[in-house]
């Protein structure tokens, strides 16, 4: 089977009416039960029956990381909390971190647009998954979990870390497909050899990657190391999770994107105007199918591209051209979001530490290594070795506690990290993704 | 009986010593006596110089973080043993050597130990009850 809903290859104009149509109801529902989403709407002088065609869409106001914080956690859900069933987070610019929630039928959703996904990349009941995104707050897991079983395919739920334990496991159990984020596939890839597994002896066929960065130059070194195609997957825990796009095994132009639940636009980050298809923008979306927590026009800030061009699998899904930046200074260090904004929050805790600092990213084998750049000042200073260990300790033990990400810690000397007139420059990335 | 000691934070990378001794050698600082204590990622350099007070104005100047602390200075007689006779002493004492360096005076049969324990008032106390010569900071200067 190549896909599993007629949607999926209808022609484009079947697929704008269905479109419209419950964008037409999510705008109401929006309107009636999401306050704040509601009061924006008054404020730019719109209102529900002002969306009239999907070029309308441009007419409503966005929303924006910020308001997800204004609200948190639940206060732009559109159903009582007695039907949401699961909640899941990311991290947040403060530390706040942003709160999803799913109904049952916002779960069934996400199992199907899985389940897609996954055909998209040919697998079947047949196939033996190796799900090693993690498992908890995290959208990855548990998201990628409910769309396999949906599908009918076996779900080994191993999660993430101890990589000779996941590697007995993949050639005892015969995994055929791995889900992971790229760099730990890589990772995995490293520990066959350290483990001593011949490649042969596993049945990996499929790789599913996401939730971070990924190079081409990667892709054809996961393919060759683990011997299996490697596709794209893309999502946010604020549409949905992983599952809003995905390569189909015959796209060469990025990721098709279920359109009749995840309505996309690219924007002009600074004039806001919609850009035509083709142009680079940063990517927004609509979630039209959402019920505990829909979205109406999110600024994802990823820079990316959108083409209408039909794809050799016969899908009419518009795609989306793989991530190639961000609009803000946010980084993904193996899979979790980080902002400075969150380090400079976690060195202005700690008294005598000033909050001039830098991060340093590099890639150590195939895992991303973040470094803090702490001054040194006379506050903190001591002639004991003993005392400064203690201070980058600390340092890095409250930035894992705020972050979930261990952090190497480098004492500098004053006036040491660069002032640059106007904005601080405190990321050097020197990731060769 | 403490000597006062300077102290300066050294980032890992080249130059930083040079740059240090080059300040003191332009304000006609002498140094008296020096350790560097290293890890993998940064070091301290600790200096017993004669103008202390112009040394950690001059390197804050340059740019360096300076902190003071005190130490104590015990001399013994440059033999097999010298060291060992102290530690001996601090050791029953149950005192704990944070950090020490030594050099020799060349203008007697005598070492200079600087010491920093964990505590110094008991240090010194005990130290001049067992008879050992404890030296201020001008005597160091002026050896």
């Amino acid at each position: 089977m190549m896909w599993v809903e007629e949607i999926e290859s209808l022609p484009r104009a079947g697929l704008e009416s269905i479109q419209l149509k419950r964008l037409q109801a999510l705008v109401h529902r929006m309107y009636d039960n999401v306050l704040p989403y509601k009061k924006k709407m008054d404020q730019a002088g719109v209102k529900p029956g002002d969306i009239q065609s999907l070029k309308d869409l441009s007419k409503l106001p966005f929303t924006t990381k910020d308001d997800l914080r204004e609200n948190y956690p639940f206060g732009l859900f559109a159903t009582p909390m007695d039907d949401v069933i699961r909640i899941h987070a990311t991290s947040g610019t403060t530390g706040k971190p942003a709160v999803v929630g799913y109904t049952q039928a916002d779960i069934n959703l996400w199992a199907s647009v899985i389940k897609r996904c996954l055909t998209m990349a040919g697998v079947t009941r047949g196939d033996m998954v190796h799900n090693a995104y993690g498992y908890g707050l995290f959208t990855g897991g548990l998201g990628a979990h409910y769309g396999i079983e949906a599908l009918g395919a076996t779900v080994i739920p191993v999660s993430g870390g101890n990589s000779k334990r996941q590697i007995s496991i993949m050639r005892d159990f015969g995994s055929t497909v791995l889900l992971s984020t790229p760099s730990y596939a890589l990772n995995l890839a490293d520990a066959i050899a350290d483990v001593g597994v011949d490649p042969e002896e596993l049945k990996l066929r499929v790789g599913i990657f996401g939730a971070e960065a990924w190079s081409e130059n990667m892709r054809e070194e996961v393919e060759r190391k683990l011997g299996l195609k490697a596709l794209d997957i893309y999502g946010l825990s604020e549409v949905i999770g992983p599952g809003v796009s995905m390569e189909c095994t015959h796209s060469e132009k990025g990721m098709h994107i279920l359109e009749d639940n995840f309505l996309p636009e690219i924007i002009d980050p600074d004039t806001l105007e919609v850009l035509p298809y083709g142009e680079t923008g940063e990517l927004v979306f609509t979630t039209l199918t959402k019920e505990a927590f829909p979205l109406i026009r999110y600024r994802t800030k990823d820079i990316s591209r959108l083409f209408l061009e039909p794809c050799g699998c016969g899908r009419t899904l518009i795609r989306m051209e793989k991530v190639t930046g961000r609009t803000d200074d946010m980084l993904i260090i193996r899979g979790v979001n980080v902002f400075p904004s969150q380090v400079e929050h976690v060195l202005v805790g700690i008294e005598g530490v000033e909050p001039h600092y830098q991060i340093e990213v590099t890639r150590e084998g195939n895992l991303d290594v973040m470094s803090v750049l702490v001054e040194v000042s006379e506050q903190v200073f001591s002639d004991e070795i003993r005392v400064l260990e203690n201070l980058s300790k600390k340092i890095q033990g409250e930035i894992k506690d705020m972050l979930g990400v261990t952090t190497k810690v480098k004492l500098v000397e004053p006036r040491s990290i660069q002032r640059s007139e106007g904005k601080a420059q405190r990321i050097i990335d020197r990731r060769k993704i | 009986m403490r000597v006062e000691q300077i102290a300066v934070f050294l980032e890992n990378k080249s130059g930083r010593l040079a740059e240090i001794t080059r300040i003191l050698a332009e304000k006609g600082i002498n140094i008296r006596a020096l350790s560097v204590a290293d890890t993998a990622d940064f070091g301290i350099l600790r200096l017993i110089v004669d103008k202390v007070d112009l040394a950690k104005e001059s390197l804050r100047a340059g740019g360096f973080t300076v902190g003071k602390t005190n130490v104590i200075a015990v001399e013994v007689p440059d033999q097999t043993g010298g060291l060992a006779s102290v530690l001996k002493v601090a050791h029953e004492a149950e005192l704990n050597v944070e950090y020490m360096y030594a050099f020799v005076n060349k203008s007697s049969d005598n070492a200079v130990l600087i010491f920093r324990f964990d505590d110094m008032d008991k240090a010194i106390a005990v130290m001049q009850q067992s008879g050992f010569t404890l030296l201020n900071g001008e005597q160091i200067c002026s050896i």
